[in-house]
């Protein structure tokens, strides 16, 4: 039976390699959630925004015109609030009701940091061959800013988004030109979302050559010992010398969930690029 | 006795007794006249009759009785045939002799010449010619785009006179649907707007089509909308020699018009106030409302004449307006439920790239493009000395299991 097989040369592989969690099942899910509707929020904006060009006429016609994409646009936007809202509500639950340690502050927290600071300049200097790579901790420099960068953009474009939704209510309390205004901060963050996303996030993360052609963790949460000892040797000797190893320990992922993991992070990609693309012909056009 | 007469036209005996018959019916009506009629329809009524030339010099005797001139004697036309048997070469028919006024209209018109545009070029076979309310008559109201058209729809025409192919662009305009399909006989056909006998080019400032005379032809019909034209700025600028500004047909085209309430003429209505409003144009165009519209399936969304009005556009300080501060909740309220004095200080024309007149947009522009191409820039650097690096790290240490984590 295929499935016994695949079980099979999973186990096999497992013997050999040991593999860490990274990412919970709550986290991949929201990352799921973060790119499919980024991706419909991103392939309905770019038509608005470029509404004069003739793929946004076109795409606008084969799904039904206008209404169809605001439809989709805000239907995605709602989604995407109620994740936002849903880990915001975890950070605090975790960081001030439970107290756990490291979400606020130190090694494995998102906020930044000197080493940060010290890291940045230390990579670049790597890069030119001026100085030695620098040790990564959990989450380096500039994964802490994909996800600021993220969670700034939620609430800058989301409020921009709602004001517009709603105009005549939020016109009870910002001024005349707020409500011109909301546009063009609308607009041009989500075009800076959209351009750092395809152009920046891929390459960072998925198309490096560390990680090429996709950086399957966050889609099966676990990731081989080589590879966090790779990209991340401050966090793996911490976990060491915590001897927290085993309790980190994670299962080698089947063979299914990376295939599939493979497909849906293909397609993401494909899709991202292909607006890439459209963005930056309508944007030099 | 009638009756008997088209029974007998069939038969074999065609000639003889048709000839018989509208004798008869002569000799009733007017004994003088239609005796000649059936002289001449002795040898004419033969449907196969052909001149030396072989051309058919044939008169279908009865359906010429029942045309306009079928209580003429064919003398009255053909003056110079006197008696039997007559020249091979007759003089062709003058209508100036009966028609003056008309003809001398046309002699004035776009289609003096005589040669090219003959009475009978409109007005049908010569002797079947029949009164314009008739629904034979090619000049019947919903038969006139047919006969114009016969000309002005042929592309070879329109290329060699320089005109545009109009027969098909009328014919889907909300006219043509009115005269085609509901067969409105008070819908504007060709002459409506044209004129008939004595049409004249729209640079002679004679011509009903003649840039300043088209509200008033159009108002013909559309008296209402005419008197509101006249109220508005456009209507006050031609009025007053202005050519620039738009009458009737800038808006709405000469001859493809479309319903104005439909999608097709909404969703292309801007540009055309654009034509003349460029900055406006251009300022609308960055709004969502031009966004919303330029995408389809979303007509409803705002375009220049929901918002300033269409045929009376008045200034904002007119406090009739549309626009006037005093009318903007209503004006806006039309679409936007809800809104309010703060909500209606919207600026529907912002320009961000201009600091003098909105400095806190033009800032916040400025800040949101220098964060975008700040961030991107910095971005694009570091990515790409950072894969330079990797794979250079990659290929020296020889490390690179299949690409992955060197």
């Amino acid at each position: 039976m295929p499935e016994l097989e695949t079980a099979n040369t999973t186990t096999e592989s497992a013997a050999k390699e040991r593999y860490f969690v990274r990412f919970t099942r709550q986290q991949r899910y929201m990352h799921a959630v973060l790119f499919t509707t980024f991706l419909g929020l991103a392939a309905t904006g770019l038509v608005m925004r470029f509404s004069e060009s003739f793929w946004a006429r076109k795409f606008a016609a084969g799904v039904g015109g206008f209404g169809a994409i605001l439809f989709f646009h805000k239907l995605c936007a709602i989604v995407l609030t109620i994740a936002f809202l849903i880990h915001v509500k975890e950070v605090f639950q975790r960081g001030l009701l439970r107290r756990e340690k490291g979400i606020f502050w130190g090694s494995t927290s998102m906020v930044a940091n000197w080493k940060d600071v010290k890291d940045l300049f230390g990579h670049m200097r790597w890069f030119l061959g001026l100085g030695p790579k620098p040790q990564f901790e959990r989450y380096a420099y500039w994964e802490k800013f994909d996800y600021w960068a993220v969670f700034w953009g939620m609430i800058i474009i989301g409020f921009s988004g709602y004001a517009m939704w709603f105009a005549p209510f939020f016109a009870h309390f910002l001024p005349g030109w707020a409500l011109n205004a909301v546009l063009i901060i609308h607009s041009e963050e989500g075009l800076l979302a959209i351009l750092f996303i395809f152009a920046i996030h891929f390459v960072n993360t998925h198309l490096r050559p560390d990680s090429f052609p996709m950086d399957m963790v966050i889609f099966t949460g676990v990731e081989s010992e080589d590879e966090f000892k790779h990209k991340r040797p401050l966090e793996y000797q911490r976990m060491l010398a915590e001897g927290k190893a085993e309790s980190r320990l994670g299962i080698a992922p089947p063979l299914w969930l990376l295939n599939f993991s493979k497909a849906v992070g293909a397609i993401a990609i494909f899709i991202g690029l292909t607006l890439l693309v459209l963005t930056l012909t309508a944007y030099f056009h | 006795m009638n009756l008997a007469a088209r029974k007998h036209a069939r038969s074999n005996l065609r000639r003889a007794i048709l000839a018989a018959a509208i004798g008869a019916l002569a000799f009733a009506l007017a004994p003088v006249a239609l005796r000649a009629q059936a002289d001449c329809l002795a040898c004419h009524g033969d449907a196969t009759a052909t001149d030396s030339a072989g051309h058919s010099i044939a008169v279908d005797g009865q359906k010429f009785g029942s045309s306009i001139h079928g209580n003429l004697q064919c003398t009255s036309c053909h003056a110079d045939i006197k008696a039997y048997p007559h020249p091979d070469k007759i003089a062709s028919v003058d209508c100036k002799t009966c028609h003056a006024d008309q003809a001398s209209s046309v002699s004035g018109s776009v289609h003096a010449s005589a040669s090219d545009h003959p009475c009978t070029s409109c007005h049908g076979v010569a002797h079947y010619i029949y009164p314009k309310d008739d629904p034979r008559s090619n000049v019947y109201p919903l038969n006139v785009p047919k006969t114009c058209g016969t000309c002005h729809g042929s592309p070879d025409l329109a290329k060699k006179h320089g005109l545009p192919n109009v027969y098909p662009l009328y014919m889907d305009s909300i006219h043509g649907f009115a005269l085609s399909k509901e067969g409105l006989l008070v819908a504007a056909n060709c002459q409506s707007c044209h004129g008939s006998h004595n049409i004249l080019s729209h640079t002679n400032p004679q011509s009903p089509t003649y840039k300043s005379n088209i509200p008033k032809t159009c108002g013909t019909c559309h008296a209402k909308i005419e008197a509101d034209y006249e109220q508005g700025v456009h209507g006050k600028a031609v009025a007053g020699g202005n050519l620039k500004a738009p009458v009737c047909s800038d808006c709405h085209t000469a001859h493809a018009i479309l319903q104005p309430t439909e999608a097709e003429f909404r969703m292309q209505s801007t540009p055309i106030c654009g034509n003349c409003h460029k900055d406006k144009f251009s300022t609308y165009r960055d709004t969502f409302h031009s966004q919303l519209g330029s995408l389809g399936g979303y007509v409803e969304t705002a375009r220049c004449w929901d918002c300033h009005g269409a045929h009376d556009v008045r200034p904002a300080s007119d406090p009739t307006s549309p626009i006037n501060k005093a009318n903007l909740v209503a004006t806006c309220g039309r679409c936007h439920a809800g809104a309010n004095a703060s909500f209606v200080k919207y600026q529907p024309h912002a320009n961000a790239r201009d600091r003098k007149l909105s400095p806190a947009l033009y800032y916040i522009r400025l800040f949101m493009n220098l964060l975008l191409s700040g961030v991107l820039i910095f971005f694009m650097i570091h990515t790409i000395l950072w894969v330079i690096r990797s794979r250079y790290n990659q290929v020296k240490s020889r490390g690179a299991n299949g690409g992955k984590n060197a």
